[in-house]
């Protein structure tokens, strides 16, 4: 997929950078060595396909991006399947997986809209604080679950999925929130943006700086990684992972709930069908960004390149005259072009790896 | 802590138990172990060794007896807080996160942090640098975890446990995978530690280690507790004779079978980084025993034979027909069974009855119309299990709550069923307590008798010593030695799983 990979004839003695990167890492000097990591990333390579596609698609149609609703459209559409990238990812990282978030998100989507109806002056932040709050218990029952009932969160969390959805339905009934329950305020939260960003784009970004950051500094952030790539080696370690795991399904169902009362925000509108699906595209846009669905390694960054190249590709290719057909097969297509090149590489380090042993 | 306290031994355990489920486990485990020396564990497999080190690690619970560090009881429920107590272990199966660096993988869950709870990733390579120094090894910090050859892995264990700065060490036979060269780091890695006045624990199968390194001694057997004595007034024949309780040479009833055709040839089999140049030939009748340190890649040729992993080059017929390389499908119908190292993952359905077990490789040759009846399956399964001793009340008992002999036995009956030509069987008596040893080693010469080529892959020197005919040793990946049953000596074979490594250093 990148064109770093390509093998260039080189001195029978030196070794290229990509394998020392692999087997010798510190034998290149940092900056060779951070250039070679960016150049080998998973998260450039899925970064380029972007790209691409926008180019792609602005020649065809200038408006694409170079319009002020084709410029908001590509910054705010993917925010929120950002967020419950973002989410995901760390719940993936973990070896584990959270199909709820779709559900989670249609319950505090519509919570938003029946909190405005119920408490008018209720402020916004309170109702965003709720979202949230209501997201991490609902979180929290899928973390539970998996981390002390020793089920498969695959299994658990496909029934919290139906559970979450059954109560949503039951609660609103044949009601939906229209854009007018909603005071203007709120809906200016979607619309709004600062310097030419709109302010859910802002926010899904800020969100995604922090887990992030956490992940890659943080003991805790290690720990998640840990866990995945070999959770009776974490026992073994000493590690809190059922604390771990707890806390990335409450991060998960948080974010969903999150991106429940900005999904109100964007589109006014709240009918039983909010979210129906999407928790397969979160998963999808961690997987094309390459976080491995065995968990252990991968980053929220490259969850969030996948979610905007998800959504764009939706985007572009109704403009590119495709038909709806291939557009769904583009992005199977896309999943498992990711799972497989995942393999091969893997195959190809494990064999380099274990190569590099009779040469030493 | 261990000032207030300074007569106390830093650890003590007495008649300590353990049992996972009807399996007892151990006994009645007692250890006493005092600053500043270092203490070594000693006894057969399955002596109960390892359990009583998990006991002391964290990971399992013990079921009654006590459990003293430094003069305080404790009772441990997870590792970290043993961790926490200052005990480090290092343990038999090296546990890395292959996705992660070797420096993640020494400092997880006690990285150095930075201002602001920041990770510090420079000063943990550093420290990681300075650790492999100490250990004399070269390693670079910053590679995966992944692809690290078993020796480099467990030197990885070695560096988080000193890092640990314990004030208790414990190690599960640490030399089992190691080259001389760094057993001796090792070991004086280890004398500095005793100096500096904490408390080891070394569990070894090699008495030249025992006696080189360690100064008081423990020796268990069948789960219990037997003795302690001091190195100084002890001999190796004294331990062994100790650690069996009874003469050696009825553990092993090699019968003498006639020789016949080779059934099993293996020429030239190669795989990068894992064997090389490997030729093997197993001869009806005899036993041939497959020795080397752990990581050598015994099974490794033995999955690549068997087909279960590809190689490279090579060639791998039975009875002088070739046999397709990666299809375990053709290596049955050529005659060949495989029976792995972990019988409970690989070979065997442990939820299932033991007729299930023995009738399910069979099950198309017994099935009639493409149907299988349970009356069929028993009919089928009866007689092998009966042959074999299984020891269960009924063919219908639960296959996962048989001991590990009996476990053992019901996959040989399984392969045995369907009419092997030859068998290849990794670790015969890993996890069997030493009573129906006896049985597998005698079933295992009895089948010798009847005309089977065994392949026996072992790591136990006393076991390939008493039952194979001829000895092949494996050195990281290469034949080095292929000796008869009167040529292999403890020594010789030890030499040539050693000595490879020694001439490429």
């Amino acid at each position: 997929m990148s064109n770093t990979d390509i093998e260039r004839p080189r001195p029978e003695a030196e070794v290229s950078a990509g394998e020392a990167l692999l087997v010798e890492p510190s034998r290149l000097s940092p900056t060779r060595r951070a250039l070679t990591t960016v150049l080998r990333s998973r998260e450039l390579s899925i970064f380029l396909v972007l790209v691409a596609v926008v180019v792609l698609a602005t020649t065809k149609n200038n408006g694409f991006i170079f319009s002020n609703d084709g410029w908001r459209n590509f910054l705010l559409n993917p925010s929120i399947l950002l967020l419950l990238a973002v989410g995901q990812a760390v719940v993936i990282i973990t070896r584990n997986v959270d199909l709820s978030v779709g559900s989670v998100m249609a319950l505090t989507a519509y919570l938003t809209g029946r909190l405005f109806i119920e408490m008018p002056d209720i402020p916004i932040v309170v109702v965003l604080a709720a979202c949230l709050l209501v997201g991490a218990v609902l979180g929290l029952v899928n973390g539970v679950l998996v981390a002390y009932g020793g089920v498969p969160a695959l299994v658990i969390t496909l029934g919290t999925l139906y559970i979450y959805r059954g109560i949503m339905l039951t609660w609103a009934g044949s009601d939906r929130i229209n854009a007018g329950d909603l005071p203007r305020e709120f809906l200016q939260l979607g619309t709004r943006s600062v310097l030419g960003i709109p302010l859910l784009t802002i926010m899904a970004l800020v969100v995604l700086a922090i887990v992030g950051y956490y992940l890659y500094t943080a003991r805790g952030g290690r720990e998640l990684y840990a866990i995945g790539s070999d959770p009776d080696a974490a026992v073994l370690y000493g590690l809190p992972v059922r604390r771990r795991l707890l806390a990335a399904f409450v991060l998960s169902g948080a974010l969903a709930g999150l991106a429940g009362a900005l999904y109100t925000a964007r589109y006014g509108t709240v009918s039983s069908s909010v979210g129906l699906g999407i928790e397969l595209q979160a998963v999808a846009a961690a997987v094309i960004g390459g976080v491995a669905i065995f968990g252990g390694s991968g980053t929220v960054w490259g969850a969030a390149i996948g979610a905007f190249l998800l959504v764009t590709i939706n985007r572009a290719l109704p403009s590119l005259g495709i038909e709806d057909f291939w557009q769904r097969a583009v992005v199977g297509a896309l999943i498992l072009g990711a799972i497989v090149l995942d393999r091969v590489l893997a195959r190809r380090q494990a064999r380099k790896l274990a190569e590099s042993r009779d040469h030493s | 802590m261990s000032a207030s306290n300074a007569a106390a031994p830093v650890l003590e355990l007495r008649d300590v138990s353990k049992s996972f489920g009807p399996v007892v486990a151990l006994r009645s485990g007692s250890l006493r172990v005092e600053a500043g020396s270092i203490h070594a564990l000693v006894g057969e497999n399955g002596a109960g060794k390892s359990t009583l080190v998990k006991v002391v690690a964290g990971v399992h619970r013990r079921d009654s007896g006590t459990f003293e560090l430094g003069g305080e009881a404790v009772d441990f429920s997870s590792t970290a807080e043993s961790k926490k107590s200052g005990v480090a272990v290092i343990y038999q199966e090296p546990t890395l996160f292959p996705d992660l660096s070797v420096t993640e993988n020494i400092f997880m869950g006690r990285q150095i942090l930075a201002r602001g709870r920041r990770i510090d990733r420079p000063a943990m390579y550093a420290e990681a640098e300075r650790l492999f120094d100490r250990l004399g090894v070269r390693i670079d910090p910053r590679r995966p975890a992944e692809g690290l050859s078993i020796a480099d892995q467990q030197i990885i264990e070695i560096a988080k446990a000193i890092s640990l700065d314990a004030r208790l060490l414990v190690m599960d036979e640490p030399t089992a995978a190691l080259s001389g060269v760094e057993v001796d780091r090792l070991f004086a890695v280890a004398r500095s530690l005793r100096d500096e006045g904490r408390a080891l624990v070394f569990i070894s199968h090699r008495f030249d280690e025992v006696f080189d390194l360690a100064d008081t001694v423990t020796v268990m057997r069948d789960g219990s507790y037997i003795d302690t004595l001091t190195i100084a007034d002890t001999t190796p024949s004294e331990l062994v004779s100790l650690m069996v309780g009874r003469e050696v040479d009825e553990l092993f009833p090699k019968v003498a079978a006639e020789i016949g055709e080779p059934v099993l040839q293996v020429r030239g089999l190669n795989r990068a980084g894992v064997f090389h140049d490997i030729d093997l030939e197993v001869r009806a009748g005899e036993i041939v025993g497959l020795a080397g340190l752990v990581g050598a890649g015994r099974s490794e040729v033995a999955r690549a034979v068997f087909g279960v992993d590809a190689y490279d080059s090579g060639s791998v017929s039975v009875s002088g027909k070739p046999v397709k390389g990666n299809d375990p499908r053709s290596a049955i119908r050529a005659g060949m069974a495989f029976i792995p190292e972990d019988r409970r993952k690989q070979g065997l359905v442990v939820d299932s009855s033991v007729t299930r077990n023995v009738a399910g490789v069979i099950r198309r040759r017994i099935a009639k119309a493409g149907l299988l009846t349970t009356s069929m399956e028993n009919r089928a399964a009866g007689p092998w299990a009966g042959r074999l001793e299984v020891k269960t009340s009924a063919l219908d008992m639960n296959a996962a709550t048989m001991s590990g002999g009996n476990q053992q036995k019901v996959v040989i009956a399984k392969w045995l069923a369907t009419d092997p030509k030859l068998l290849i069987i990794d670790e015969p008596t890993r996890g069997i307590d030493v009573g129906t040893k006896a049985e597998v080693h005698r079933l295992l010469s009895e089948l010798a008798g009847q005309g089977l080529a065994i392949l026996m892959i072992s790591s136990e020197l006393p076991e390939v010593l008493g039952m194979a005919d001829r000895v092949v040793v494996l050195c990281e990946g290469r034949v080095t030695a292929e000796l008869d049953r009167a040529d292999a000596t403890p020594e010789a074979v030890m030499h040539a799983a050693t000595h490879h490594l020694e001439d490429v250093r």
